[in-house]
């Protein structure tokens, strides 16, 4: 620069740079930048009286020129974000805020365990290729208990103290259901096998203490098709308790019992510390559902030659397994909808059950 | 059913441990409810000896004392006052863990005196609360037995649930050979007694009623001497809960527990005339030995004398012919009864008995003669007497019967290949007879005792069913019931573990949906009102009829005719009623502000199948208190936010939708509104809830809350979405102020500037209401905003100005408002 840069030049730029320098606000940092680039600025100035240069110099000078006009530029748009820069730091440095502070309120709600269950069952069945099928809670005495081998005199039919609706224009009481049977019934009636499908939602018992409500949830289950045998029960049972409970190497065990609409009956029982609670281990055993090989008079009500079709039924309470799978010792907060029991056992909805990110 | 292992053993020889046994009863469906083992704690105490009890040389209260404990002699110290010389005691060896201090006896010295054991007291050993001394065995008492052996209390009690079809194990020999048959020993064989019979009787049987009736025995014996039966009688009752009374009732109560096969015995004394008949009851009323009066039903089947009912037969006997110490004469009934009748008469009476537990079941029809003449045997024995002959009536039904089974059919259906052989010893060893058998199946009898095999089928088809279908599912039955009876009574003894459990074979590659898009609603409406903020609830169906007709009708036809409690009585009508109910639950727990939500069923007559799904909100009190803004109460603004976020995430079309202002009686009239979709169709209501309805919930502060008929949401249509709209040039906003009627529905005035320019307008929102004093009365100003997208250049002012003024005449136009200057 220096090398065609002339005196007078030289002298701008370096009483230019100190004059930068002492600025310290914007304002003074503009009163030079008017002094220097402004219409009547000094450089401006120089600028204009180039054409007054002899045509000999007038290259050379102009070259300067355009160099000390892009030197001057720079180091006053450099000052200005420098001063810029300060200020906002300046301003920052007042502003602050207490970042321990409480953010805006805003809270999400809560899955109940109940549906949280459901959900659970459905992917892990659905995995099975089973579908989920519904039906109405308050029932005809027929789907219920007529077309499970339940006539009116079993005694069967006393243990599941039933609740009675009136019947329609004084006819045989309708009944609210006490498992979720009717609806294999249903589904039995209105679609073809083979089937597999699970029947989660509310049951109905006269029965009111610590250990029973009586509203509670049932899942049941229901497989029919050629060749379905006990194995595939006790396969399909132990495939689904292993992966609820998350726990591989749960032990299952079956036992001979009897229920009217399956024949041979067995109960499952999970291998469980009945002392810890804990499951999978400790060598004790804890009833965890019914199970049978679907009882030929139950498919011959709906219409299912057994001679043909043969399969197997198996109906848990939702309660119960979620009690054991998060360890929730009572059953009555379940319906007690108390906020502060919602917001212990709740789920988040924003991770819902998906077998890809584990159950 | 109860019953101790000596009882047992009385029909079992087997070498098996109490603990084989139990796990046996589980595995084979004769769940173990408990076992009562008193003997095992007892196990180390032993009779003894006192050979010499002295003063101890170092203190006053003891004494030191020689032992013969029949396994050597040892020194104990002993501070029991009754501690004496030549006495038979208790005595507890060094090592064994005493029940009733909780200690583990250590050989020491106290105070200079070797004590190798313990003489013990009754609380000691757990046997109750005297310990003013150590036990006092008589003279005679075995030096060296096991103290628990000798007392008796080493017996331990069995307590099994017995299944209802498995009315032949509500006996202890039902057990025992289901026990046998399951390899743990073998039963004994059944002693049967003929009693030689020395008198004639008019006393007989009359049947009028052969379909609840239909064989019945009886016979006289005379001369007995009735009264407390002895102590192994006594002992075997009492041990399984039972109360002795006489040796008559006792003798029966034992043949129901023993044989499964209930007795009955008449004072013939108290019997008015020569016969007693079987018939329907006829309205009498009697005193049952339960000390209450019944009144039998033209349903009911009783046994009458010449004086009338005495007897509900097969469930309670009556008080007026019962035995008691002065009879001397005594008829014992053995009958078979209907089984479907006894229980109905149970049920009707509200009876439960031994009896009728056990008929209701069905019993051994075969049984009669053999039960009669042990149960006169067992009367002759304790009460002496001379027997007369058996009298009878009806006749034994023919119950015989047999079943196929065919081999392939154990792994074909039960999923475990089980030898031929071995499947046939099974039957064999449970009683079952081979009548035909070839490489493929075999066919046996069914014994008497095992009603539940091969019987009757009973179906209850489906109404509607296609004729030729219903038959040929009848003729399955018919074809496959007995072999499943067969194959589970293989299963149950060879055992289910032995089943290999089989994975379902995979019904497709990939399976397809688990849930059907109306489910797939509610899930993701589930999960909406949750991400809202609110906590999700499961309540109850029913409530109290009370509060539910606080939100609608409550018809009798949704009343439980048997409530469990009177504030539980009543379907709910919507499932914000209960929400309601639970939000003052919360109120008084201290917890005032609350949103919650459920999904479920509302109750209705007109629905379909009486209900319909109804997701329901509920927000209560306030907002949150924060430092950033505070608190407000929740307004019907709070419910229909929660309520749009739920109608958009469930695939609604939102445009479509129109608001009336006709929700029901339990919202507030004036902030609550009807969410439709089309003239027909009520997709939802929101609102406040009414300030009465409140009141009479003892909830106070604004409530809000909707309620989404999930079951009126139409399945959304699955079809491509188009392709977006994205113009290049960027929108223009104006905004305007229209003075509006205070009637005028900001919906409206929303609708008509949209609709004003369509292809320039890009959306039009409400940013203030105002409808305060410095407006005319009855007026509001709504401000809204107005976006305008240019598409193929950018406006000019006179183009958009031409488009504002179509705005303002739109809306001018549809609402009467104007423009505020």
């Amino acid at each position: 620069m220096r090398d065609i840069m002339t005196d007078d030049l030289l002298t701008l730029k370096t009483e230019t740079d100190a004059a930068l320098a002492g600025a310290t606000d914007l304002r003074a940092w503009d009163a030079i930048r008017v002094a220097v680039l402004g219409k009547n600025g000094s450089l401006t100035g120089l600028l204009k009286e180039l054409g007054k240069a002899p045509p000999d110099q007038r290259r050379e000078r102009g070259a300067a020129l355009n160099q000390l006009k892009d030197a001057l530029s720079t180091a006053i748009e450099g000052r200005r974000t420098a001063l810029e820069n300060a200020a906002m730091d300046a301003r920052l440095a007042a502003e602050r805020l207490d970042p321990s502070l409480p953010p805006r309120p805003g809270r999400t709600g809560l899955i109940h365990p109940i549906s949280r269950t459901m959900d659970e069952m459905a992917a892990i069945f659905g995995a099975m290729g089973f579908s989920v099928a519904e039906g109405p809670d308050a029932e005809g005495d027929w789907y219920n208990f007529g077309a499970l081998n339940i006539p009116a005199h079993h005694p069967a039919r006393a243990d599941h103290d039933t609740f009675y609706l009136p019947g329609e224009n004084g006819g045989t009481p309708r009944v609210l259901r006490t498992h979720t049977s009717p609806v294999q019934t249903r589904t039995m009636l209105t679609q073809e096998p083979p089937l597999r499908i699970i029947a989660p939602g509310r049951t109905y018992r006269a029965d009111h203490d610590a250990t029973h409500s009586p509203m509670f949830h049932q899942c049941e289950g229901l497989v029919i098709d050629r060749n379905i045998t006990l194995g595939h029960l006790k396969g399909c049972l132990t495939d689904f308790l292993r992966a609820f409970f998350g726990i591989g190497s749960l032990p299952v065990r079956f036992r001979s019992s009897y229920f009217p609409f399956t024949e041979p009956s067995m109960e499952v029982d999970i291998g469980w510390n009945r002392k810890t609670g804990e499951l999978g281990a400790g060598g004790d055993w804890l009833e965890i559902l019914g199970s049978g090989m679907v009882h030929p008079r139950v498919l011959a009500n709906c219409g299912i030659d057994p001679r043909e079709w043969q399969g197997f039924a198996f109906g848990m309470g939702v309660e119960r397994v979620t009690m054991l799978k998060h360890g929730i010792p009572d059953l009555r907060p379940f319906y007690e909808s108390d906020i502060r029991w919602l917001r212990h056992y709740g789920f988040n909805p924003l991770a819902p059950v998906t077998l890809h990110e584990g159950i | 059913m109860k019953f101790s292992l000596s009882w047992l053993k009385s029909h079992l020889d087997t070498s098996a441990t109490l603990t084989e046994i139990t796990d046996t009863l589980t595995k084979i469906g004769l769940e173990l409810e408990g076992v009562e083992d008193r003997g095992a704690s007892l196990a180390p105490f032993r009779i003894a000896h006192v050979i010499e009890a002295v003063q101890h040389p170092d203190a006053d209260r003891l004494r030191a004392c020689k032992v013969d404990t029949g396994n050597g002699i040892f020194s104990v110290v002993c501070g029991a006052p009754n501690a004496r010389t030549g006495m038979k005691a208790v005595f507890a060896p060094a090592d064994s863990y005493i029940p009733g201090t909780g200690i583990t006896l250590k050989v020491g010295k106290i105070r200079g005196v070797e004590s190798a054991g313990m003489l013990l007291s009754a609380r000691e050993m757990g046997l109750g609360e005297d310990h003013s001394g150590i036990i006092e065995l008589p003279d005679d008492a075995p030096v060296g037995v096991a103290y628990a052996a000798w007392a008796g209390l080493d017996d331990p009690i069995i307590d099994i649930s017995v299944t209802p079809n498995r009315g032949d194990a509500l006996a202890v020999r039902g057990v025992a050979r289901d026990l046998a048959a399951a390899g743990l020993g073998t039963l004994k064989p059944f002693a049967r007694a003929k009693i030689p019979t020395g008198f004639e009787h008019p006393l007989h049987w009359r049947i009028e009623w052969p379909e609840a009736c239909p064989w019945v025995l009886g016979r006289v014996i005379r001369n007995v001497k009735n009264g407390p039966s002895p102590a192994w009688l006594q002992n075997r009752l009492t041990s399984i809960g039972l109360r002795p009374i006489n040796a008559l009732v006792d003798m029966t109560n034992f043949f129901t527990v023993d044989l499964g096969r209930p007795l009955h015995v008449f004072d013939v004394g108290k019997i008015a005339g020569d016969h007693l008949t079987l018939r329907p009851g006829r309205g009498e009323t009697f005193r049952a030995l339960n000390g209450k009066d019944y009144t039998a039903t033209e349903d009911d089947c009783v046994i009458a004398d010449a004086a009338g009912v005495q007897s509900l037969a097969g469930v309670m006997g009556g008080e007026a012919t019962g035995c008691d110490e002065n009879t001397t004469e005594v008829f014992i009934e053995a009958a078979l009864f209907d089984p479907i009748r006894i229980a109905l008469t149970g049920r009707r009476h509200q009876i439960v008995s031994d009896a009728r537990q056990r008929f209701e079941r069905g019993i051994d029809p075969a049984l009669l003669p053999d039960a009669i003449e042990a149960a006169t045997q067992m009367v002759l024995s304790l009460c002496g007497g001379e027997a007369g002959p058996v009298t009878a009536a009806g006749a034994e039904p023919a119950w015989q019967r047999g079943a196929t089974l065919r081999f392939d059919r154990l792994a074909g259906f039960g999923g475990l290949e089980v030898p031929a052989d071995e499947a046939v010893a099974f039957l064999e060893s449970l009683g079952f007879g081979v009548q035909a058998r070839d490489a493929a199946s075999v066919t046996v009898s069914v014994p008497s005792w095992r009603n539940d095999i091969a019987a009757k089928p009973a179906l209850d088809q489906a109404p509607g069913l296609d004729p030729a279908r219903a038959e040929a599912a009848a003729a399955g039955v018919a074809a496959m019931e007995p072999e499943c009876d067969l194959i589970e009574e293989v299963l149950r003894l060879r055992g289910l573990d032995a089943v290999p459990a089989v994975s379902l074979p995979r019904s497709a590659p990939v399976p397809g949906m688990t849930i059907t898009p109306r489910q797939s609603r509610s899930a993701v409406a589930r999960r909406t009102l949750a991400a809202q903020g609110l906590a999700e609830c499961v309540s109850f169906s029913f409530m109290a009829q009370s509060d539910a007709a606080l939100f609608g009708d409550t018809p009798d036809a949704l009343r439980l005719l048997n409530p469990i409690a009177a504030d539980l009585d009543q379907l709910r009508p919507t499932p914000l009623a209960t929400l309601a109910l639970a939000a003052a639950r919360n109120a008084t727990r201290g917890y005032a502000d609350v949103g919650l939500f459920e999904i479920g069923p509302a109750f209705q007559i007109g629905a379909s199948d009486g209900q319909t799904l109804v997701a329901a909100a509920l927000r209560a009190g306030f907002t949150p208190r924060s430092w950033i803004e505070s608190a407000r109460t929740v307004d019907a603004m709070d419910a229909k936010a929660d309520l749009w976020a739920t109608l958009a995430a469930i695939g609604v079309p939102m445009e479509a939708l129109t608001i009336t202002t006709d929700a029901p009686g339990f919202y507030h009239p004036g902030r609550s509104g009807v969410v439709r979709q089309g003239p027909k169709t009520m997709l939802a209501r929101f609102g406040e809830l009414h300030p009465r309805v409140l009141a009479a919930l003892d909830l106070t502060g604004p409530v809000v809350g909707f309620e989404l008929f999930l079951d009126a949401v139409a399945e959304p249509k699955r079809r491509k979405k188009s392709a977006p709209d994205l113009p290049a040039f960027q929108p223009l906003r104006r905004d305007f102020a229209f003075l509006a009627d205070i009637s005028v529905p900001a919906d409206a005035v929303l609708r008509a500037a949209r609709g004003a320019e369509r292809s320039l307008i890009a959306g039009v929102s409400l940013f203030d209401v105002y409808d305060g004093d410095k407006l005319p009365a009855g007026k509001k100003s709504l401000a809204i905003e107005v976006v305008f997208q240019p598409r193929e250049r950018t406006l000019t002012d006179a183009e958009i100005e031409a488009a504002a003024a179509k705005v303002v005449a739109a809306v001018t136009k549809a609402t009467g408002a104007s423009l505020r200057g």
